[in-house]
């Protein structure tokens, strides 16, 4: 029987939203193959968090002190002999800051392919199908895993969190880890998100910005758009890493999520780790001149145009 | 403290990407490379390091795009002491998987000193996996990914590890490590061409040649395509002040304005 492992994430004793899709979608490989989903969850005093994962048909349980904080060495040291054991057909990581630690490192350690960027999986006569989006969400690429042991990384959003959440309660089994002394990573601390002028969770209007701002100079006409509008200003990482704009500014993967009511894209191509933090916002609309740019699929209306000059016009338009 | 940052070149996504007649992989000869942004940010991490701490900086990669060299160069005229190039029978161009690099790395790394090597925490083409972990495993030392800041104390390092909605962890490391690099203190510094020029004269790149690629495990790519753009956007057309309005519209319809 194919088994499926799904390794849960969790951070302050929450599960993350990407455990339960990562969930549904073994579940849904296991009902097409008949197969069984295998649930992972690593930590200390973390039964509760076991027994939450409902669509597994069981949930292995690796308690340790060691891993009572998150650290990539810990990890990665309890889980490789439990998939070196168990073998599984397929082992779903996410394509997080977690998973992105742990399936390669894994992958590289037990000599199993890994496929990355994961936003479709599905059974076809034995083999396994997967989708992944790559170069920045431009190209999507078909890879086959004809048989196991396998890994992949799954995107958020990408598959169903109801069906990683239905189900009755998995068996839940204590394993006890090898040895995890002499670990050559310490856990020091976990720092809050620091707190800014601007929460742009719980702006109604979010005008944000990417490359296509070309300069720091430049945010001030994005300032001065979000002014009009009655929003703030966010931004993608580039413009973050770059330190044009501070980081509580950022939305996406590793900033915010944000759902306002209006969310003017200037200049961002679309990365899914950019989308995956305003894909729900109630009204998207880019300005990209790129008319390919990933941004068009997941905005409501757009526009193919240099962003200044909309920006200007648009400036204009209000002041009538 | 010796710091090797891993260095890699990627398709540029700002121009139009085509994929090749076979349907496996980009058309390599419509591609112009750029450094992976991320080992940009390693670099500049190596370089603050570097004047704080007088560590050395080496620069390495695999040369698969023919084009490495100007990389290469320019991490010199940036501050980093040596540059190392992997040669051997690419098809120039051509994405080389994620498992077979990190070998190709891993073995040149074996064959040297360091205390740390950092490479970026993604890059545009690693569909099989990221390099930084990867490369941790076959060195069998420790790996932190999704790193902001590194700083040396007491003989070891101190990360800062991103995970969402803008929690971050302290971590501490004991050397030697891979760090995968999402973010430097700073934004990467620039070379003026003349420093890179200065470099191209005076400095050389080593060059590591590989007989045979290593044996890795890679799952068959059945196919690359570029999606459909689903159309879900509405496109506005018409001049600056035509879009403008209509955008307006729809706000005012929306009640977003008065």
């Amino acid at each position: 029987m194919s088994t499926y492992f799904v390794i849960a994430e969790h951070l302050q004793g929450v599960l993350t939203e990407t455990t339960f899709e990562a969930l549904g979608a073994a579940r849904n490989l296991a009902d097409a193959t008949g197969g069984q989903v295998v649930g992972v969850v690593l930590g200390h005093e973390v039964s509760e968090l076991a027994a939450q994962m409902a669509a597994a048909d069981k949930v292995l349980v690796v308690d340790h002190p060691s891993l009572a904080h998150y650290s990539p060495e810990g990890y990665v040291k309890a889980l490789e002999p439990l998939l070196q054991e168990h073998r599984p057909r397929l082992a779903i990581f996410q394509n997080t800051a977690i998973g992105m630690d742990l399936a390669p490192y894994l992958a590289a350690r037990l000599d199993w392919p890994l496929v990355a960027y994961c936003n479709a999986l599905r059974a076809e006569n034995g083999a396994i199908v997967t989708t992944s989006q790559i170069y920045g969400g431009k190209v999507m690429a078909e890879c086959r895993l004809d048989d196991g042991p396998a890994m992949v990384t799954v995107l958020a959003g990408a598959f169903p969190a109801d069906d990683g959440r239905a189900g009755n309660s998995p068996s839940v089994e204590q394993v006890t880890p090898s040895t995890l002394n002499g670990l050559h990573t310490r856990f020091l601390q976990l720092n809050e998100p620091e707190t800014g002028d601007v929460d742009i969770t719980k702006a109604d209007v979010i005008v944000a910005v990417g490359r296509g701002i070309q300069s720091e100079d430049n945010i001030e006409v994005a300032e001065e758009l979000a002014q009009a509008l009655g929003g703030v200003v966010a931004a993608s990482r580039p413009v973050v890493d770059a330190g044009w704009l501070p980081r509580t500014r950022q939305v996406g993967k590793s900033g915010q999520k944000v759902k306002p009511k209006l969310y003017l894209a200037l200049g961002i191509s679309g990365a899914p780790e950019h989308v995956e933090g305003m894909k729900d916002a109630e009204l998207i609309i880019a300005v990209n001149t790129d008319p390919n740019a990933p941004i068009f699929d997941v905005a409501h209306y757009g526009v193919v145009a240099d962003l200044f000059d909309i920006v200007d016009a648009l400036l204009e338009t209000l002041e009538k | 403290m010796d710091i090797v940052v891993a260095l890699k070149q990627v398709p540029d996504l700002v121009e139009e990407l085509e994929i090749n007649d076979e349907g496996t992989g980009l058309d390599p000869d419509v591609l112009s490379f750029v450094l992976n942004e991320f080992d940009d940010h390693a670099l500049e991490e190596a370089l603050l390091l570097k004047e704080e701490t007088g560590a050395t900086v080496t620069v390495i990669g695999v040369d698969t795009t023919g084009e490495l060299d100007q990389a290469l160069y320019t991490a010199l005229a940036k501050g980093a002491d040596r540059a190392i190039k992997i040669v051997g029978d690419f098809e120039e161009g051509e994405r080389l998987p994620i498992p077979v690099m990190a070998r190709l790395l891993a073995g040149a790394l074996q064959q040297m000193t360091y205390d740390l090597v950092f490479t970026g925490v993604q890059a545009a083409d690693d569909l099989d996996g990221q390099v930084a972990p990867m490369l941790a495993a076959l060195l069998n030392v420790p790996h932190v990914g999704v790193v902001t800041s590194v700083a040396r104390v007491n003989g070891v390092v101190k990360v800062q590890k991103e995970f969402w909605g803008g929690i971050t962890a302290d971590l501490e490391v004991d050397l030697p490590a891979v760090l995968g690099i999402q973010a430097a203190r700073q934004a990467p510094r620039y070379a003026p061409v003349s420093r890179v020029r200065q470099a191209m004269k005076e400095a050389t790149i080593e060059e590591i040649e590989v007989e045979d690629l290593p044996e890795a495990p890679v799952a068959p790519l059945r196919r690359m395509f570029i999606p459909e753009v689903s159309g879900r956007a509405e496109i506005l057309e018409g001049d600056e002040a035509t879009i403008a309005e209509k955008i307006v519209d729809i706000l005012r319809e929306r009640g977003l304005i008065t």
